[in-house]
């Protein structure tokens, strides 16, 4: 990446989820699933996507898509604002969008086979018809590791990790910029996850592809991605350089959830410290006031309940969010 | 120290549609006193299986125990009836589930739940039972647990729910926990509450843990020593340093270099192990990882190597080739 040309350009991005409790009873409350968030996705890269579950990692990809509309804010993709397209004009822009599923059992559907899930992109968009198509998923097929004689079978035929496979060539259909990988392999065995992580690293490599890679498996995320962000309760509270985060985090919840993770080695495991965090992850229809991490931070102190935390940064290239971003890098 | 349980050629089928599946297809280990061992492997390895075996908690049919024995305090489990194995189970050996959210019955409170094998097996009165409750869950971490007995299990988070699974396994002060994957469905911050607790209970109470698990991450820092599973095998056991430095199997090899590390600075490619796990509908007469190994000799497809000491003591490892040199033994 010598020149860093910015693909996708997220800015101030809100996504809250009204809680509607019965028919009658017209509640006002609502999950605050992503609360104001802001980053950048340069050509080429992977970006990581970090957090534990109800963070808001996966409603993050799917508001970028538009699969769901933010409540406000901006996603820039090549210059043009998607959250402000509609219809037709979205339609066409999002050809160069493209999600690969977590669940590989549920994101295809039974009843078509391997030539129509990965065709029905061409078909839509009406790029490539009849023997071209056909062509065309055999490629994709070849490309993504599976025997393009498998063309007519069904996905119940197929195992996990040839399931995201196809989840892939699907993706690919449509020669996009950008993908958003939402977990895509937390639902697959040890050994198969690297095959699938192998097979996204070479595809990058071949077709120049970006992407937006959402896990929350932190040595995983640390392997494919060139920069990591951080998520805790709908905000961004660290991104960094993939190296400079996971070496010299700054954010005292980045500290504790690197400590957390357990390495495959005995004998560094004897000696290391870990930071246990007290308590659970306070609920998102009311986060706690100024900073979010404040209830399980150790480092907390007045000012953090008074003041929002500014997510700035701290030094070249390695943003964080803590009053006490100075102290603690 | 003594052995606490031997078990030896154990063998579990279930029957299908399909033909009969062999899920365990000789296990044999000892669990000594005070001992955590862990077992690792991937989903349909049988390592969950083989557990529920000895317990008689496998739904038979279509599960059967076709052979084997588990020597406990003189008694083979295996033989035992419903009625006697009631008596061991909650009381010397007890289990925790993986899945917090589905292990409790939802319409009775955590205070009858975590009493009640107390006063089952130990036959005590209600007011004996729910103060040994307080006692336990105090001890694995619930604040005000005294206050929280009459409440159901919707009203805690995963993490909580999974520390109470552990106290109603402890209440009855086991020989032998058997955790089945209990931090699998956690986050890695809850995660790693739950494995300092564990840890802090068994120096406390120095019982004896067999901890399922895929990851190798977890047991690292846990165990004393680990069996590796494939196919129904145990494919290699050693004691965990030696394992971890030392691998002999080239499955486990293939495991660790499928693993990324947070501590490595420069990048490397992940090692897949191809293809995909057996389906065992027949019990192989070969090596079961011959399809997917890549020293295999031609001798891997005749014959079935057994377990048989490799590197150091009490190292054992089922494989004709030894992969450091890639010869035969």
């Amino acid at each position: 990446m010598a020149e860093k040309e910015v693909l996708l350009k997220v800015e101030d991005l809100y996504k809250h989820f009204p809680i509607h409790k019965g028919l009658f009873s017209g509640s006002h409350e609502k999950v605050h699933a992503v609360d104001g968030i802001s980053f950048e996705i340069y050509k080429g890269e992977t970006l990581g996507l970090v957090g534990e579950s109800g963070c808001g990692k996966s409603t993050t990809g799917r508001t970028i898509l538009q699969l769901y509309r933010p409540t406000s804010g901006s996603v820039f993709f090549e210059g043009e604002d998607l959250a402000k397209l509609k219809g037709e004009a979205l339609r066409k822009k999002r050809r160069y969008v493209q999600m690969i599923f977590q669940d590989p059992y549920a994101s295809l559907n039974p009843r078509m086979t391997v030539g129509q899930i990965i065709g029905e992109p061409m078909e839509i968009h009406n790029t490539y018809k009849g023997a071209e198509q056909l062509k065309r998923v055999e490629e994709l097929l070849e490309l993504v590791g599976l025997n393009p004689a498998f063309i007519n079978r069904y996905p119940h035929e197929f195992s996990g990790g040839q399931r995201q496979r196809i989840g892939v060539a699907r993706a690919l259909a449509l020669q996009p910029k950008l993908i958003v990988c939402d977990e895509p392999i937390s639902a697959l065995d040890v050994s198969i996850q690297a095959q699938v992580v192998n097979l996204l690293e070479d595809l990058q490599e071949e077709l120049g592809l970006t992407y937006l890679f959402i896990a929350h498996d932190l040595s995983m995320v640390r392997h494919i991605s060139d920069r990591v962000a951080v998520m805790y309760l709908g905000v961004i509270v660290e991104l960094a350089d993939r190296n400079e985060l996971y070496a010299t985090p700054i954010h005292p919840y980045t500290k504790a959830l690197l400590s957390a993770v357990p390495f495959p080695d005995p004998f560094i495991e004897e000696t290391r410290k870990r930071i246990i965090l007290e308590g659970d992850v306070p609920s998102p229809v009311n986060p706690p006031s100024g900073c979010r991490f404040r209830t399980r931070c150790q480092y907390a102190k007045e000012i953090c309940a008074e003041e929002k935390p500014e997510f700035r940064e701290v030094l070249p290239g390695h943003f964080a969010a803590c009053h006490f971003s100075d102290e603690l890098k | 120290m003594s052995d606490l349980l031997q078990v030896k050629g154990l063998e579990t089928q279930f029957r299908t549609r399909e033909g009969s599946v062999h899920a365990v297809n000789g296990v044999s280990f000892n669990l000594k006193e005070g001992e955590t061992l862990g077992i690792v492997g991937e989903s349909g390895c049988g390592k969950t299986v083989s557990m529920m075996s000895l317990l008689g908690l496998i739904p038979m049919p279509p599960g059967k125990v076709v052979a084997g024995e588990a020597l406990f305090e003189g008694k083979d489990l295996l033989k035992l009836s419903n009625e006697e194995l009631r008596h061991i189970r909650g009381a010397k050996i007890s289990v925790v589930f993986q899945d917090p959210m589905t292990s409790f019955n939802p319409v009775l409170t955590i205070g009858k739940q975590t009493a009640e094998p107390y006063q089952i097996h130990r036959n005590a009165g209600k007011e004996e039972a729910y103060e040994r409750a307080v006692k336990y869950l105090e001890m694995v971490g619930i604040p005000n647990a005294k206050e929280r007995l009459n409440d159901y299990p919707h009203q805690f988070s995963g993490g909580m729910r999974q520390r109470v699974m552990i106290a109603m396994g402890l209440i009855c002060e086991p020989q032998i926990l058997i955790a089945d994957e209990p931090t699998t469905a956690l986050d890695v911050t809850i995660q790693a509450q739950i494995i300092e607790l564990m840890k802090r209970l068994r120096d406390e109470l120095g019982m004896a843990i067999i901890w399922i698990t895929h990851d190798l991450g977890i047991i690292a820092g846990l165990a004393h020593r680990v069996n590796v599973m494939y196919g129904g095998y145990i494919v290699e056991t050693a004691p965990v340093k030696s394992l971890y430095k030392e691998p002999q199997h080239p499955y486990t090899l293939g495991l660790l270099g499928s693993l990324p590390r947070m501590d490595e600075m420069s990048y490397r490619r992940l090692v897949s192990i191809d293809g995909l796990p057996p389906t065992l509908l027949e019990k192989p007469t070969y090596c079961p990882f011959e399809p997917r190994c890549k020293y295999a000799v031609e001798k891997c497809r005749h014959s079935n190597p057994q377990l048989s000491q490799v590197e150091g003591e009490d190292h054992y490892a089922a494989c004709w080739v030894n992969p450091k040199t890639g010869k035969e033994y």
